[in-house]
């Protein structure tokens, strides 16, 4: 069972800055008697890409995955993320849980995805506009007359 | 007859020990951490997550520390610990046209939309070494300039492919996608698999036989058609999920060489290309990947074969530098039987020798 925003949400929660996250989560203080259904677990996931860029699918290499999940009041919360941070992955998981709660999820809302989404977007722009400086701007020399 | 050796089991333990001091070297300098590694030899981590095949800075970071910074010590290492983890699944294949781009050039296009993004690039600097690097000053941070739009640029591929004057992303027939880390290689091999081992082979190997294509030995005429680097997106398709799950961003590099094609009986002139992927920022690399995925297309674009480049078990059979290291490295191991055997056949094929000679004097002195 999914909510609307439940992909962005995991996607917040897999590219979180791990400080940022940790932080959060305390500041919100989550619930801690949750029961794990999976205790976190790092492995592999190979990454594909696309020949040309858009054709057929090739195999590039592999990536460390960690994931977890708990199970909170009946709801099971997952989370997937590159990297080997057990911490990370049942924290996320938590939240992925508490989202699934009608009642919790703007608390997750406003706590812990809103600002992750504000660093995130933060960083994006920060990144994209040292890049637009990088940007060649060209002039042609004239030569000759008109 | 086999014959078992035992010992030095005290020297070996010493030896390590010895290494793991080497290793640390001067205890009144700092110990460096994984951290500054990954932070300021960050292109040096980038090769060894290419080479080893696994995107992990912090671990890539570890190996090159555990290494002393040989490289392909470091890839060897990386390797071997991909072993011992589980297989989760396939990703989705990422977007690179959704990349987050950090640099993006074209040598084809000079007004090119999105324009050259020359991004954190060694390009137009005077490789003069720079006294000041070895202090630590402040240094400045990048200049910003606002983005008015952030929507990705457009490939040159597709810019080109509006006229037909390009063949279209390649394409592998059936479903099944080859995968070298589970199925033995058997050439010739599909594009697929060849572009997975060009993936992971050795820059130093790649980027030599790529130079040998420019010489002359299987010309294939390259244009860098666009180079971009950047982030893209993760995902992963989960059973307990019914959306693919977003698991984060990723930086790799990609090479578009644009390449000149006269035609053939099936296909009207166009430019050809050759395709390369690299994790991280390693763009000599993806230069070099993308030439020699276009040199082994030689055969099937019915074009002159014979160059090493373009010999398919040459090229991707040697390009795997942990198993190139350990025939070589081999060697060093005890062969003491083996060259036993061999000096007791050179004695025995010297005494015949000997005897010939003398038989041969013998006669010669007898006919005078």
């Amino acid at each position: 069972m999914s909510w609307d925003g439940r992909k962005e949400a995991m996607g917040l929660l897999a590219r979180a800055d791990m400080t940022l996250l940790d932080h959060l989560c305390q500041e919100a203080d989550l619930p801690r008697e949750t029961r794990v259904v999976r205790p976190p677990e790092t492995g592999l996931v190979t990454l594909r890409g696309r020949i040309g860029g858009g054709g057929s699918p090739f195999n590039v290499g592999e990536v460390t995955v960690t994931r977890a999940s708990v199970e909170l009041d009946g709801h099971i919360g997952h989370a997937y993320a590159l990297g080997r941070d057990r911490k990370k992955a049942l924290q996320s998981a938590i939240c992925d849980a508490l989202c699934q709660d009608e009642t919790r999820r703007e608390m997750i809302e406003q706590q812990i995805l809103k600002p992750l989404r504000k660093a995130e977007q933060e960083a994006d722009a920060r990144r994209a506009e040292e890049t637009a400086a990088t940007k060649v701007d060209f002039f042609t020399m004239v030569r000759g007359e008109d | 007859m086999y014959v078992a050796v035992k010992g030095g089991e005290k020297a070996i333990a010493n030896a390590h020990r010895l290494l793991a001091d080497r290793r640390r070297g001067n205890r009144d300098l700092p110990a460096i951490g994984l951290d500054q590694i990954v932070e300021q030899l960050a292109l040096g981590v980038d090769r060894v997550m290419a080479e080893g095949s696994l995107y992990d800075r912090e671990l890539a970071a570890l190996a090159l520390r555990q290494a002393r910074g040989d490289m392909i010590e470091a890839i060897f290492l990386l390797r071997a610990y991909r072993t011992t983890l589980s297989r989760f699944g396939y990703s989705r294949p990422i977007e690179t046209g959704e990349m987050r781009i950090e640099r993006r050039i074209s040598a084809t296009f000079k007004d090119l939309p999105g324009g050259q993004l020359l991004g954190p690039t060694f390009d137009y600097t005077h490789r003069l070494l720079d006294p000041s690097l070895a202090g630590d000053e402040a240094i400045p941070e990048g200049e910003r300039i606002s983005v008015d739009d952030a929507s990705p640029p457009p490939r040159v591929s597709a810019l080109l492919a509006e006229e037909g004057l390009v063949e279209e992303d390649g394409s592998v027939e059936g479903d099944h996608i080859a995968d070298i880390t589970r199925e033995p290689q058997d050439y010739p091999m599909g594009r697929d698999g060849r572009l997975q081992s060009l993936a992971r082979g050795d820059e130093g190997f790649l980027l030599a036989l790529a130079y040998s294509t420019q010489r002359g030995f299987g010309r294939s005429h390259p244009f860098a058609g666009e180079i971009r680097i950047g982030e893209v997106e993760v995902e992963l398709d989960v059973p307990e999920l019914d959306f693919a799950v977003p698991l984060g961003r990723v930086r790799v590099t990609e090479c578009q060489m644009i390449n000149q094609f006269k035609g053939s009986a099936k296909a009207p002139p166009q430019f050809t290309r050759g395709y390369g992927l690299v994790f991280g920022q390693s763009e000599r690399k993806a230069m070099a990947m993308a030439l020699c995925d276009r040199s082994l297309r030689a055969g099937e674009l019915g074009e002159e074969t014979g160059a090493p480049a373009q010999d398919e078990e040459f090229v991707l059979s040697h390009c795997d530098n942990v198993q190139a290291t350990g025939f070589v490295e081999h060697l060093k191991l005890p062969h003491y039987v083996d060259f036993q055997a061999e000096l007791d056949l050179v004695r025995r094929m010297r005494a015949v020798h000997e005897a010939e000679n003398e038989t041969a004097e013998d006669q010669r002195e007898a006919a005078e």
